[in-house]
């Protein structure tokens, strides 16, 4: 019961500083959960992620997978909500103010300024994925032509390369 | 959906709402689905579209992580998931690639974006510190220009 506290408490804490989304907390997450705590180790934290990729839904829920694995349902519920909930009762309470805000000199600058930080909060995402699945030459070669295409065909839905990783990886090419 | 289909909002009342959750942290679907609810039917309206939005994916993820404890350690499961994680990355670069070529001052911004992964991926250091410091440093600079025009 302690463990889903403490995450509660470490996800809650990491949910204000989610500029970018969930995906931008990956690095935290692996820092807090493997680094830290040791609740996961590389693999399991690799394999929740690929999971997630996989799943239909937003990408938080890999905090939910994370969850699960720490501390069972109650896990789950709890690391979703501390995900969810604390911005949601905030953005509720701001909303109505909003239209004050937008345009004024403080807001043009956090939203230029925040930025560059979700890039290199992204970009150390998923490095912190590519070092701690341990890939060989074959998942980096995927990596940069996943890259590659994905920036050439903005439009070709992720899901397809997902299921093509699938298969590669079932054929031992990964 | 709420543009087109269903004509709750307009594109441009959803441009600007959309605007406030990427702004502000947190998931952005969630951040939009309770200003969303919230607009047409207050507490419970934001209440219902927040765990709308989430409680049938929240059921399957859970439904695929049993999956994942009773066949995890097959090999055959291990290197799927370790070809779906590779094409992850991937994306994940792209994604980074793509907000970071959509910045339009760079050699004023990309340095925050080094500061940040040597912060982050190299030194480890907590991340709630590292955006502490990195939004006072770049939203400072990005004030001061802002004055300057």
């Amino acid at each position: 019961m302690s463990q889903v506290i403490e995450l509660f408490l470490e996800f809650g804490l990491l949910s204000f500083v989610a500029f970018g989304g969930a995906t931008a907390l990956l690095p935290e997450m692996h820092r807090v959960v493997v680094d830290n705590h040791h609740w996961l180790n590389d693999t399991t934290f690799t394999h929740l992620y690929a999971i997630a990729q996989a799943a239909p839904g937003p990408n938080v829920l890999v905090v939910t997978l994370i969850g699960w694995e720490v501390g069972g349902f109650f896990g789950a519920l709890a690391s979703t909500l501390a995900m969810c909930l604390p911005m949601s009762i905030l953005i509720y309470l701001l909303i109505d103010r909003w239209e004050s805000f937008s345009g004024k000199r403080w807001q043009k600058a956090v939203s230029l300024g925040v930025a560059p930080l979700a890039v290199g909060l992204i970009f150390s995402g998923a490095s912190l994925i590519g070092l701690s699945a341990g890939f060989g030459v074959g998942g980096w070669a995927t990596i940069t032509l996943v890259l590659a295409i994905s920036l050439r065909w903005r439009s070709l839905h992720p899901l397809w390369l997902i299921a093509a990783g699938a298969v590669a990886g079932l054929a031992g090419l990964i | 959906m709420l543009v087109d289909e269903r004509q709750w909002m307009t594109a441009d009342e959803f441009n600007a709402q959309l605007g406030l959750c990427q702004f502000l942290p947190g998931p952005n679907v969630v951040n939009l689905a309770v200003v969303v609810g919230k607009r047409y039917q207050g507490v419970a309206g934001a209440i219902v579209s927040g765990v709308g939005l989430l409680a049938g994916p929240f059921v399957i993820v859970l439904l695929l992580a049993m999956l994942y404890d009773h066949y995890g350690s097959l090999a055959a499961v291990q290197s799927m998931l370790r070809g779906i994680a590779a094409v992850g990355c991937g994306l994940l670069f792209g994604m980074a690639w793509r907000m970071g070529a959509a910045i339009k001052d760079k050699p004023a911004f990309l340095p925050f974006t080094i500061l940040t992964i040597a912060g982050i991926a190299w030194l480890r250091w907590p991340m709630p510190l590292v955006m502490l410091g990195g939004l006072a440093l770049s939203g400072g600079v990005a004030y001061w220009k802002l004055g300057r025009q």
